[in-house]
């Protein structure tokens, strides 16, 4: 029982923070149809733009983490946009899906060439010592990413149904033509959404890499347990996204303690398959129709 | 077909032909790894450019041919016993794989068919009593026809183009037979296609498993080239590099995924005085062909063409204009 516990918290919390991975990769395809390959990627880099603000910039720990996550929503929210997604969006879903995995590559070789092929320690924002609840050993760490996490995640729905620009934001994701005729700016709108990726991005990251190391490598599994998330718990919705997140971060270490460690990583690919042949729309999500 | 493009086939065969006389072990070795990758690329083609489905899983195909051609030819089964059971096994499981998966189409196969990958590669990594996990398989014997051994670099080489020939005369067939056309016909406009009575899944599920099949034979002749398998050599980086081969060189033209092969086998060859770097000019390239011409290098071509020639008008739509 308490290993059980324990289980389940470690669980959520690397889940909470696959939800937020997944949760921008949602708002990008509702924004603007893209299918972003290099997500993983986007979550890999922001921690490496800490790293170097510490040992390039001898900047303190916070200030480092206040670059990064400007530099993040600068060059993986605006110039992404601009540079990659904008000249690309009327040919089309395949070049940019194409193009996005050339940008992960770009972006995973540049990290192991420029900075280094090594896995990096990562200082950690919380305390690493363990608790004690009901018999379960539980680290402070893991419930502070939890809180982080979550928090992120309903501001995000706080800011998207209880302000106007949220609403605008909304409104373009579900008939751009509609809500630039009642007067929503589409434009701005979708390069928000971006912005909004990039900071996601940057606070998964930030998160996740003292957990794991950062290594240039991260994003390969990471991006696809965003997708899997996101698919999962439905490709449309946000609170979609976070079902399916919080559900992969617990089956996995589920999986890996009860199952068997070789096949752990089967589990969500598993899952993935079965959702799509039997509810592909996801867990939570409404289905999109389909013209043939 | 025009007199430009008979030349151009016979021109592209005695070049395959005198290609790799005089030649470096080596390079011929690159040529039939060349060969090799275009047969699986087209495959690819024909889902990608032809049926309009991304499919991630080229790799994992590529690896279960070569390890099925490994298996059997290492038990002393001929080679043309090994490929025939590759290509049967392959098609077998795109369309198990095909047919659930294209229920849900584009996005959702990519995914489907990304998954896939993983779990072949971590199937071929963990079953150890089978696939000799991680380590592989060494020791993979070439084929012998007769008098014809293939030990040797130089035959080897003949063997592969004769096995490419024939894969490229079968696809060019097929692109011209009535199959062919539904498959364009699926990929210019499926509602379209739909409504003439084409039975647009079933044609997809064909493409897709066709695709699959040329993957495994690209995957039986792999096996004897490099003597040598082991599961990282199928994951999903090689996944991604066979559909940069399509999309560079140009989806949906005959010629495309033969080009692209080429760049793709290439270029690591040509770049090698970059050191690490390869990788990174290779994906910023395919970031500028993708953002300055989404068609991929055959595309571009084309348009530059179009541009150059001075155009045709057609008199009876001019006349039909003026009324």
């Amino acid at each position: 029982m308490a290993e059980l516990l324990q289980i389940l918290i470690s669980g959520l919390s690397s889940g909470a923070i696959y939800a937020l991975a997944a949760v921008g990769f949602t708002l990008l395809w509702q924004a603007s149809q893209t299918i972003n390959f290099a997500q993983g990627e986007f979550v890999m880099l922001p921690a490496f733009f800490v790293l170097a603000g510490m040992t390039l910039f001898g900047l303190p720990l916070w200030a480092a983490i206040l670059t990064a996550f400007v530099l993040s929503i600068v060059i993986l929210g605006a110039m992404f946009k601009k540079l990659v997604v904008e000249p690309m969006l009327p040919h089309g879903t395949m070049p940019l899906v194409i193009a996005t995995i050339a940008l992960g590559l770009l972006m995973k070789e540049s990290v192991k060439e420029f900075y280094s092929a090594q896995g990096q320690p990562f200082p950690s924002l919380f305390p690493q010592h363990v608790m004690n609840v009901f018999g379960a050993s539980v680290s402070v760490q893991d419930l502070c990413n939890l809180a982080v996490a979550f928090a992120a995640i309903i501001a995000l729905q706080l800011f998207l149904q209880r302000t106007r620009t949220g609403r605008a934001m909304q409104a373009t994701a579900q008939d751009p033509r509609v809500a630039e005729i009642l007067g929503v700016d589409v434009k701005r709108m979708v390069m928000y959404t971006f912005l909004i990726n990039g900071a996601l991005a940057a606070i998964a990251s930030i998160l996740i890499s003292p957990v794991y190391l950062a290594k240039f490598s991260n994003g390969e599994t990471l991006g696809m347990i965003a997708f899997i998330a996101a698919i999962v718990g439905g490709f449309n919705q946000i609170r979609g996204a976070l079902v399916g997140g919080l559900l992969i971060g617990v089956l996995d270490n589920l999986a890996a303690v009860y199952i068997s460690a070789e096949y752990r990583t089967a589990i969500p690919l598993i899952l993935l398959i079965v959702i799509i042949m039997v509810r592909p729309q996801g867990i939570m999500g409404t289905s999109e129709g389909r013209t043939v | 077909m025009t007199a430009f493009r008979i030349l151009f086939l016979i021109t592209f065969s005695v070049a395959l032909l005198f290609a790799p006389i005089g030649q470096s072990n080596y390079i011929i070795y690159i040529l039939c790894s060349w060969l090799i990758f275009s047969i699986s690329a087209m495959g690819l083609n024909l889902t990608l450019g032809y049926a309009g489905q991304i499919s991630l899983a080229q790799a994992a195909f590529m690896g279960i041919g070569a390890y099925v051609t490994a298996l059997l030819t290492m038990a002393g089964m001929h080679w043309l016993v090994a490929v025939f059971c590759s290509i049967s096994a392959t098609f077998l499981i795109g369309l198990a794989l095909g047919y659930p998966a294209l229920r849900v189409q584009h996005h959702f196969l990519a995914f489907v068919t990304l998954a896939f990958n993983a779990l072949v590669f971590l199937v071929l990594r963990n079953e150890e009593w089978l696939t000799g996990g991680s380590l592989g398989l060494v020791g993979i014997p070439r084929p012998v026809f007769g008098p014809f051994d293939t030990m040797k670099q130089l035959p080897f080489y003949y063997f592969t183009v004769v096995c490419f020939l024939v894969t490229a005369g079968a696809m060019a067939w097929m692109l011209h037979s009535p199959w062919g056309r539904a498959f364009k016909a699926l990929r210019e406009n499926p509602i379209r296609a739909n409504s003439l009575g084409l039975n647009t899944t079933r044609m997809t599920l064909l493409a897709f498993a066709i695709g699959s099949s040329m993957a495994g034979l690209a995957g039986a002749l792999q096996a004897p080239l490099v003597q040598f398998i082991e599961p990282g050599s199928f994951t999903l980086i090689l996944s991604l590099k066979i559909l940069l081969m399509v999309i560079v060189g140009g989806s949906g033209y005959f010629f495309g995924p033969i080009l692209g092969a080429a760049l793709v086998v290439l270029l690591p060859e040509m770049l090698r005085f970059t050191d690490g770097y390869y990788l990174i000019i290779y994906a910023l390239l395919v970031l500028v062909v993708m953002i300055f011409s989404p068609q991929g290098l055959l595309g571009l071509g084309r348009k530059l063409l179009i541009a150059m020639k001075p155009r045709k008008e057609r008199g009876d739509l001019k006349q039909g204009a003026q009324l």
